[in-house]
């Protein structure tokens, strides 16, 4: 067979059906002779859009030598819904629920990043005790996604067990949220001046219950995993990346730093209440998955100490600024920036003075992270492919927008 | 005929050594029917114990406790429209679930239920059920292969690679398992447990050493056979790609490895396989190490009386289930539409009950209690399969690769040289 016929052969495949116009075709290509011993050929594989591990609809195509990575490409956008284009077409208040769906696992953190970014273009503030509900539950989001990240990579990694384990910690959260605003996972909990709700009859207990239930629980999960040889074995020296490539790559949050950065935006830029709670910034050294593991299960430990301190000196008084009824934003534009979840959630905002925004860019997390992908799995295994995209802790819905 | 068939109802050894063809047919009848059962249960006991162990409750929806959906499950896979791909290899593609489900029912040939409970007992019964199993290596490699898609090509690649190094390792415990036959353990080697002067590759004639050097291999030059039996029992796992060596099915990354292109009847008879491959390993484990057919403590506990009380257990047994069932009769909402299924339990009560019953018959109970204590033995292990899954993380492939040859190899060899002094200097 000559290169030409081969070449083409390998597009055909990457590209699955070959047929259809729109179908994507990959840069990969084989190598122009066979490298290895036995001659053998290069293999170029689809994981993906539809796999149980690529959390969503992320179609990486890799290049294998045998169980080698060489090489990867993601194929990203099976989720897009136009979200910034949405936003032209809807007032700044019309557009709030539509953040929501980007980051599904944490919509409040996405619904605060709005708010916080419109208040500061119409240059409001929200009241204290608005603030304080937006930490508490934006820290509860953070435990609820951290806890889906870890069953899911977990599960990835081959332990079935600790999702469900997760799973049961996590509903306690939904709860409250479900409580609070109606709804359990596109909460929309927060409006722009602060918050629509006030929080319901027996809001403190029901946190201070969950933070007293579920922080046994993370020594329960982390006695499981941290010490067990074969979750050490597979995580420790995977998916490394230097804290100058992360800085390079613009990966934020808890990838950065376990890589060793301590580059946290509730201290660096601090927004909402943050700067009245005491809380630290764990970071990693070695910037692998085991460490990425770890500097996750320590913030968990930290938002539940911020939680019980923003329960304990919630203040009194009203829950939203005076805001207009038309909101029409000086001519200006906003860059805002909060620490979600999965990294630095930001939202530039572009204002026409009218009552819809002429242009929102927002910088997700996942997608920039997302990058960070091929550089940490080439040279690795399959298996590690996997627990490399588990440990980036991607939301489809927040990376195609 | 009468005579032919009553005949051997008497005798001490299996109906292959009888050459009593009629009894044969019905062993091998009882084997197929009986494991058909094992897998089924074992199925929904897998998927019970597996959700009690997740915080959730497992199939609750067909029959009381969900203990029809087994049944349910081959219901839809039988009727399931059986999807081959247009680029397989045809005949490969047809041919490669009947070699796995064929080698893994076929090792079942010499299994010693008991003294007399095997089909036949070959003088190289450890061989052959070495051999056969390791032949399912050769249906997988076909099914990747047929398939004709990455997926279960890498698969099937990881599994024969994996099946073939876990394979040595654990026929070095083996072997020094049969090493133990021949040895008294009063120093010196020929003095075998049959008296034949060497050592046995019978299955059942290993169990007789066991009984008559009165002790499981397990303890045996402590803690040499103890070594040994772990060395078996990481490698029986590997051996059947389960959890956490389930790379070659690894759901995460080979979506389903080398049967992600089967559906319905060809997919059963894969899961068939793997169950009844796992039985058959661990009753080689059972054989070798843990006394077989034997009772437990039949040195310590020994006389009649003890004999008595340990034939009373098969029925007991049964009673109790039968007892378990009719307490979840009680429990059944009294709703019309739960008539039938209320019904269907208070029947398997009966039933369980009447088994329980049966086996309180003392000819019966004597000729049974030896497949009761292999069946409780294998049943220990099926329980560890189902633990291990809920509990460890998946291991790579190069860790697998480096667990086997780097540690289980070496470590095998040592207990196998060891063992064979032990023979001589003890």
């Amino acid at each position: 067979m000559s290169n030409g016929t081969k070449t083409e052969d390998t597009k055909m495949r990457a590209h699955g059906a070959g047929k259809d116009a729109g179908s994507y075709i990959s840069h990969l290509e084989l190598g122009e002779k066979d490298q290895t011993f036995l001659d053998s050929d290069e293999l170029i594989i689809n994981m993906g859009p539809q796999h149980p591990a690529t959390h969503g609809v992320l179609r990486v195509i890799l290049k294998l030598d045998g169980e080698k990575v060489l090489g990867t490409e993601c194929v990203i956008g099976y989720l897009h819904r136009g979200v910034e284009k949405i936003a032209e077409h809807r007032t700044y208040t019309m557009f709030n629920p539509y953040v929501d769906r980007m980051d599904y696992v944490a919509a409040v953190s996405n619904g605060l990043g709005y708010c916080e970014a419109v208040e500061k273009l119409l240059n409001i503030e929200a009241p204290p005790r608005a603030k304080y509900i937006r930490v508490i539950l934006t820290e509860l989001n953070r435990l609820a996604s951290h806890q889906l990240w870890l069953g899911t990579h977990a599960l990835d990694i081959g332990a079935i067990t600790p999702l469900f384990y997760l799973f049961r910690d996590r509903e306690e959260i939904l709860k409250i949220f479900e409580r609070y605003c109606g709804a359990r996972l596109t909460t929309h909990a927060f409006r722009i001046g602060g918050c629509q709700y006030e929080t319901y009859d027996g809001f403190e207990q029901d946190v201070i219950k969950f933070l007293d239930f579920g922080l046994p629980k993370i020594d329960e999960y982390e006695e499981l995993l941290t010490t067990n040889r074969i979750w050490v074995e597979r995580t420790k020296g995977v998916g490394k990346i230097s804290a100058q490539d992360c800085i390079a790559l613009g990966v934020t949050g808890p990838v950065l730093r376990a890589s060793g950065v301590k580059w946290d935006l509730r201290k660096a830029q601090p927004y909402a209440a943050y700067p009245e709670f005491e809380f630290e910034i764990p970071i990693g050294q070695n910037g692998d998955t085991y460490d990425r593991y770890l500097v996750r299960m320590q913030e968990m430990r930290q938002s539940f100490r911020i939680i019980r301190q923003a329960v304990s000196k919630i203040p009194e008084g009203p829950i939203m600024a005076k805001v207009p009824k038309v909101m029409k934003p000086p001519v200006g534009e906003i860059y805002h920036s909060i620490e979600a979840p999965k990294g630095e959630l930001g939202y530039f905002i572009v204002s026409d003075g009218s009552t819809q925004p002429y242009r929102v860019r927002v910088r997700p997390p996942s997608f920039v992270n997302l990058q960070a992908l091929d550089l940490m799995v080439r040279g690795q295994l399959v298996a590690d492919v996997i627990a490399v995209i588990g440990t980036l802790d991607i939301v489809l819905g927040e990376v195609d927008r | 005929m009468l005579d032919y068939i009553t005949s051997y109802l008497g005798s001490n050894v299996t109906p292959g050594q009888a050459g009593n063809f009629f009894w044969a047919f019905v062993y091998i009848l009882l084997i197929f029917i009986g494991l058909s059962v094992a897998v089924i249960a074992m199925n929904w006991l897998e998927r019970k114990i597996l959700a009690h162990m997740q915080v959730r409750l497992g199939p609750m929806r067909v029959g009381p406790h969900g203990l029809l959906q087994p049944i349910a499950d081959a219901v839809k896979l039988l009727i399931k429209e059986d999807i081959m791909p247009a680029e397989a290899d045809k005949l490969v593609f047809w041919i490669a679930p009947l070699i796995v489900v064929t080698t893994a029912f076929t090792v079942f040939i010499v299994v010693p239920f008991g003294p007399s409970h095997a089909v036949t007992d070959m003088n190289i019964g450890v061989l052959f059920m070495l051999g056969v199993s390791s032949l399912s290596v050769l249906g997988i490699v076909m099914a990747g292969w047929a398939s004709n898609s990455h997926y279960p090509l890498m698969g099937s690649l990881r599994s024969s690679a994996q099946m073939v190094s876990y394979e040595i390792a654990m026929g070095l415990a083996v072997v020094s398992a049969i090493l133990m036959t021949s040895l008294h353990g009063l120093g010196m080697y020929g003095v075998a447990a049959s008296g034949s002067g060497t050592g046995t590759l019978s299955m059942i004639e290993i169990v007789k050493a066991q009984q008559e050097q009165q002790t499981w291999f397990l303890f045996k030059f402590f803690p040499l056979g103890l070594i040994a039996f772990f060395i078996f029992a990481v490698a029986m796992v590997a051996e059947t790609n389960r959890a956490p060596f389930d790379l070659p099915e690894a759901e995460s990354e080979l979506t389903a490895g080398f049967h992600t292109e089967y559906s319905g009847f060809r997919w059963s008879l894969f899961f068939l396989a793997e169950y009844s491959a796992m039985i058959a390993v661990s009753s080689i484990a059972v054989t070798l190490w843990m006394g077989g057919w034997m009772r437990p403590f039949p040195n310590w506990l020994s006389g009649d009386t003890w004999d008595t009380v340990f034939s009373l257990f098969p029925g007991i047994t049964f009673l109790i289930l039968a007892a378990l069932a009719s307490a979840g009769v009680g429990k059944m909402p009294k709703h019309p539409y739960f008539r039938i299924q209320t019904m269907g339990l208070a029947g398997f009560a009966a039933v369980l009950g009447l088994i329980g019953i049966v086996l309180f018959i003392p000819p019966v109970r004597d000729r049974i209690q030896d497949i009761y204590w292999f069946s409780i033995k294998v049943a220990a292990f099926m329980y560890l399969y189902i633990w291990y899954r809920g509990t460890f993380p998946r291991y790579r492939f190069d860790q697998l690769m480096k667990v086997g040859w780097k540690v289980l190899l070496p470590v095998g060899i040592g207990v196998l040289i060891l063992t064979a002094i032990a023979g001589v200097v003890l």
